[in-house]
């Protein structure tokens, strides 16, 4: 050891220096371990967009599409259904869709592009369950409404634009998918309008 | 020859020494009752949990296509792999019997308060990561229940404020739950919990040893050295650790006392256990629901989406508030609430034997409130179920706003200076 007096500024700044160093490259070294758990390039592939004939769906008919694991609701509301829409709005949470659950050309009174056909994710807003289509018997859930969707975890309503109701667990309407028409009979989910 | 190799070792790692001071040696309450038992039927249960859990992953296939199949194939096909298997399911069970019953002893005899906040927090940090390594155990058998259980648990994170549907996307590594999901699962299952898990029990046995076991009168056995005439002091023989500082009274040796005492526990455990496992693995649908017996599917919904029992309190907490975020924060605040339990209680009288009436109806109230919760947990969500829930809840989280404001100045009873029994 030799005799010279320890200089504690230049320790400290030696010690803060290797802390700042240290943490930067904790700090590096976790990016891949969280990068990881992101969805890999197959994962991301699998959630490629979903073409969808609707020219056979029937007046008032639901047909499930699959994308990205999660069932699309695709309906074909009558004219009737359509104007009921606006029917209730004093009993919906969002009627007036402000919640952004939509993309921005679904924004608008009937959530979708084309008035006929209802687009949106078959998959509760609550806590993820499938809510079931009451197709002319939803009376039975919401008294003067004629269809709409229950789900039967935990008892939320949803009206044919996917509008959730009041006193319902479920914060928010259903969400609405990018979706397109490329050609008249031609439903593609995944691809907002515009986008291709 | 035998005692030289001992010496030999002792002389460079100090193993009977470690073993006098936390099991020969070590200095436990005379007076422990029948609640005592339930620390060791937790390390019973633990190490169960480990043994099965490695020889299940001997022939479990940890992928989407594949994990369903693998569980039948063990339980048919593999030879005792339905013991295997049903040790494993019936211990995850047991396991939350014990560990709740091991806690409500320590809420009864104030097991937590000063000089133990730190022992109890590292208990509630080992049931932390119990609920984890349960909720991520029960994805692996990828039945419906598993599936739909996992979307529901998960999709709470969706509820945080703008990082939300991001966090549940990077969680899941999936816009939906699927393989690559069940394949972290599974790595956090078998290899990183439990580390964490056998960790965090060391820590809460050391610390255990460090402060000293309470007991059900809630009286020191550690009394300043000096201050206890020798022949009132116990007549064993302690590790010099707690006698260099202490006198002992009242105590005697863990090893072999209370290692006897316990093994009768142990046995009435098994007996109990056995009998589950062998005659009800399902636990009338508890243990095992019935959605989890088709393989999971992610566009059918099981009728009525359950957790497990044991998750069943804070669940029904989740449930009853009607708001997504608020749900989840009264959830994840009703463990919390476990958590700050020692600076809840403001009193210095430990036992609920010496403290004030309101004590002794608040802490019943509590647990009523909490099988109420855990029922209904496992039931459907109708309206009156959510309003006794509601009532639940506000006795649940009551009874800590109680706790604090009637311990400040609680009229209790005189504590005795030693154990009367």
């Amino acid at each position: 050891m030799s005799n010279a007096p320890v200089n504690n500024g230049r320790r400290r700044f030696l010690t803060a220096a290797t802390s700042v160093v240290g943490g930067v490259g904790v700090v590096g070294l976790a990016v891949p371990f969280i990068g990881s758990w992101n969805p890999s390039a197959r994962a991301k592939a699998a959630g490629a967009p979903v073409e969808v004939n609707v020219s056979k769906i029937e007046q008032g008919q639901l047909i499930r599409a699959e994308w990205r694991g999660k069932p699309v609701y695709v309906v074909r509301r009558t004219k009737e259904i359509v104007s009921a829409l606006a029917n209730h709005d004093g009993q919906l949470k969002d009627p007036e869709s402000e919640q952004p659950q939509q993309p921005v050309y679904a924004t608008n009174a009937y959530r979708s592009i084309k008035p006929e056909f209802m687009v949106a994710l078959g998959v509760c807003t609550h806590l993820g369950c499938a809510p079931t289509y009451y197709k002319g018997n939803f009376e039975e859930q919401v008294e003067g409404v004629s269809d709409g969707f229950y789900c039967p975890c935990h008892g939320s309503k949803f009206d044919m634009a996917g509008r959730v109701f009041q006193s319902v667990p479920a914060p928010t309407n259903l969400v609405v998918p990018e979706h397109s028409f490329p050609s008249e009979d031609t439903l593609l989910i995944g691809v907002g309008q515009g986008d291709a | 020859m035998f005692a030289n190799l001992m010496a030999w070792i002792e002389k460079r790692l100090p193993l009977m020494d470690a073993m006098n001071k936390h099991a020969a040696q070590y200095p436990a309450p005379k007076n422990f009752n029948f609640w005592y038992v339930f620390g060791i039927l937790a390390s019973v249960v633990l190490v169960n949990q480990l043994l099965t859990g490695i020889w299940l992953t001997m022939n479990y296939e940890p992928s989407g296509e594949g994990a369903f199949a693998s569980i039948e194939y063990i339980m048919r096909d593999v030879d005792y792999g339905w013991l295997l298997r049903y040790m494993h399911s019936t211990g995850a069970s047991a396991f939350f019997v014990v560990v709740y019953m091991h806690m409500f002893r320590g809420m009864m005899y104030g097991s937590y308060q000063k000089p133990r906040e730190l022992l109890w927090l590292f208990g509630m940090f080992i049931f932390l990561v119990l609920m984890a390594e349960a909720f991520m155990g029960y994805l692996l058998p990828w039945g419906n229940m598993s599936y739909w259980g996992a979307q529901v648990i998960i999709s709470l994170f969706g509820a945080i404020p703008l990082i939300g549907d991001d966090l549940t996307l990077w969680i899941r590594g999936d816009y939906v739950i699927s393989g690559a999901t069940l394949n972290r699962f599974f790595a956090l299952h078998v290899a990183a919990l439990p580390l964490v898990l056998v960790i965090l029990v060391f820590l809460h046995i050391l610390a255990l040893h460090e402060v000293g076991s309470n007991n059900p009168e809630g009286t020191d056995i550690k009394k300043p050295k000096g201050s206890v005439p020798l022949e009132e002091q116990s007549k064993f023989q302690f590790h010099e650790q707690y006698t260099k500082k202490y006198d002992i009274v009242d105590a005697i040796p863990f090893h072999p006392y209370y290692t006897v005492k316990d093994l009768v526990a142990v046995v009435i455990f098994l007996i109990a256990f056995c009998w589950v496992m062998f005659f009800a693995p399902e636990g009338g649908g508890y243990f095992m629901e019935a959605p989890n017996f088709e393989p999971a599917n992610g566009l059918k919904t099981p009728e009525h989406i359950a957790p497990v029992w044991y998750f069943g309190p804070f669940y029904t907490v989740l449930r009853v508030i009607p708001d997504k975020l608020l749900g989840a924060i009264g959830m994840f605040a009703a463990i919390i609430m476990l958590f700050l339990l020692p600076w809840f209680d403001r009193g210095v009288v430990k036992s609920i034997k010496f403290r004030c009436t309101a004590h002794t109806v608040n802490l019943i109230q509590f647990a009523v409130c909490f099988i109420v919760l855990g029922a209904l947990g496992t039931m459907p969500a109708t309206p009156i179920n959510n309003l006794i829930g509601t009532i639940a809840t506000f006795g649940y989280f009551g009874f800590f706003v109680a706790l604090w404001l009637y311990s400040k100045n609680e009229k209790t009873k005189p504590v005795p200076e030693r154990v009367s029994g």
